[in-house]
């Protein structure tokens, strides 16, 4: 095993390791939030995509890269936009009260 | 020195995912966290942008517009009751980006003859999974979106032969590492993934696709460490792990819910077997008392503590709104209501709590389960509205029934049930539920939103 292997590896660990103890501690209220939250981050794929297609290997790569590139920033421009839609409709009591006051 | 620029924006923008999901642990910061993540998505794209690596330009922008034009109506227009089925597309869309990373990858590896083993156990990996991901995705948005049929779909061996291409999915894999330059191998694991994943989801009801939604989440960041790991690329490492961690979670959480393990979920084919609905029957005596609706908005209207139990059914209804002006009424009585909230209730984790969000309900009146269990024996009536499986008794009683074991909400504690219901048939999973026929229930039959509707109407003449 190469020692980039390694650091991969500890990489991989220590970020499963953080991404366990943050997710554990949000509510299931936000679960949904959550899922397209992490939806949309995982659109990060596009950085691998961007150099495939933009690499100009072979125009096969170029293709499957381009595709890649469209689904990923789908993802990521989608995956955002609906996140912020939906958290944004969440409101504690106090808010609502004041909206109801000022409508 | 470009590329060190590159790791250290890559660096930033991992922080800043970590941040945004931590921020995601309340909801009163939470928007704010999705900013920040937005933001270090930008940092990353853009310092990718001017990788050396990169020498043409006009298909990035290609894909990059075609995707925008897709993502901006899936994240603007979709309406929140289809939610589930629009978290499950876009796993399929990430997945598919991932696959296809894979396979260029593999092929450019194969052209330069550059492909080492431990790149090929990677680039296998996250073919698979991807490949599984996809199509799997693509099964639960069908079943989600009623294209597919939503009942478990079985045939004779199914667990077996599924079992089987899995086992044969990692032999190619592992012939794979041994001679990396067998392309047929390659796109036999690319087939045997595809396969998978429709094989894998067809068994599953959908009260199960909570599970399935989270599992294809785990899945679909697994993809992208193993690209991660393919083109020594450390965020996508990273963001695949929080990704995989947050599925994993999910999966656990829901699995958990319905106290039925991950096996269970994936081999059981719920509410297929005739077995269990027989054995169910014994416990089920009685007839289903039907209410008025101007009766049923009398009790509601005279309560002092009313509790309110949504399900799928109201996500079916589209009665979010409804729900929310009936509440208001009833809280301008000086009745105090608060919601219930299953954690499977729906069609995927939060699925309820969304709903009721975009009506405006505050969520503070929100409570899950266990913090809201206890009250049910104070509360003058429980409103069931469209939920069946996760209220039903038999659940805690019946221990031939299916449901055996799953935690519910205790709403026959309650002084009084209404349930409404859009007809008499069994619930989802084809379980016959005693709660219905117990004297203390009322049931108000037809659609949830008009039902609503009529019940609003009365509270306020009441």
């Amino acid at each position: 095993m190469t020692s980039t292997a390694i650091i991969q590896l500890f990489v991989f660990l220590l970020a499963g390791f953080v991404g366990f103890q943050t997710i554990s501690r949000i509510p299931p209220l936000l679960h949904t939030p959550l899922m397209a939250a992490t939806n949309a981050i995982s659109g990060i794929s596009l950085v691998a995509s961007l150099v495939l297609a933009g690499a100009d290997q072979s125009l096969l790569s170029t293709v499957l890269g381009t595709i890649a590139v469209g689904c990923a920033t789908a993802n990521v421009v989608g995956g955002f936009l609906i996140t912020d839609r939906m958290l944004a409709m969440f409101k504690p009591a106090r808010l609502e009260a004041k909206e109801q006051m000022s409508s | 020195m470009i590329a060190t620029g590159i790791q250290i924006a890559y660096l930033s923008s991992a922080a800043l995912f970590v941040l945004a999901l931590r921020a995601l642990g309340q909801p009163t910061t939470a928007r704010r966290g999705m900013q920040m993540a937005a933001f270090g998505m930008l940092v990353a794209v853009c310092a990718t942008l001017v990788d050396q690596r990169i020498v043409s330009y006009e298909w990035l922008i290609v894909g990059l517009v075609a995707g925008g034009l897709i993502g901006y109506p899936l994240g603007m227009w979709v309406p929140m009751t289809a939610m589930p089925q629009r978290i499950a597309f876009s796993h399929a869309f990430g997945a598919l980006a991932a696959t296809l990373v894979g396979v260029g990858e593999y092929l450019h590896g194969f052209h330069e003859e550059t492909l080492s083993h431990g790149q090929t156990v990677a680039l296998g990996f996250e073919v698979f999974f991807g490949a599984l991901t996809v199509t799997g995705s693509l099964m639960a948005f069908g079943k989600l979106q009623e294209l597919l049929p939503g009942a478990p779909i079985t045939f004779r061996g199914q667990n077996v032969f599924n079992l089987a291409l899995f086992a044969a999915g990692v032999v190619c894999l592992v012939w794979l590492v041994v001679s990396p330059y067998d392309t047929a191998f390659f796109i036999a694991i690319l087939a045997i993934g595809l396969a998978v994943g429709v094989l894998m989801v067809l068994p599953i009801g959908g009260a199960d696709m909570p599970v399935v939604v989270s599992l294809l989440n785990s899945y679909a960041g697994l993809a992208a460490v193993a690209t991660g790991f393919a083109l020594d690329n450390n965020i996508l490492i990273v963001v695949g792990a929080l990704d995989g961690a947050s599925g994993f979670i999910l999966s656990m959480a829901m699995s958990k819910a319905m106290n039925r393990s991950f096996a269970n979920v994936l081999f059981g084919a719920f509410g297929a077997e005739t077995g269990g609905a027989d054995a169910a029957q014994d416990g089920v005596a009685g007839e289903m008392m039907p209410i008025d609706a101007d009766d049923a908005a009398l009790r509601l209207a005279f309560a002092r503590r009313v509790i309110i139990v949504p399900g799928y059914g109201l996500a079916v209804a589209q009665a979010q709104h409804q729900v929310r002006e009936l509440a208001d009424l009833l809280e301008k009585r000086d009745v105090d209501v608060r919601f219930a909230i299953h954690p499977v209730a729906g069609r995927m984790p939060g699925h309820m709590n969304v709903l009721l969000a975009e009506a405006g309900i505050s969520y503070d009146k929100l409570f899950d389960m266990e913090d809201i269990n206890e009250r049910f024996s104070d509360a003058d009536v429980a409103l069931v509205i469209g939920a069946n499986d996760v209220v039903n008794p038999a659940a805690r009683t019946n221990r031939s029934s299916p449901i055996y074991g799953m935690p519910i909400l205790n709403v026959q504690d309650a002084k009084s049930v209404i349930v409404l219901k859009r007809g008499r048939g069994k619930g989802f999973s084809g379980v016959e539920n005693e709660l219905f026929v117990s004297p203390k229930t009322s049931m108000l039959f037809g659609d949830a939103k008009q039902s609503i509707n009529k019940l609003c109407a009365e509270v306020k003449q009441a």
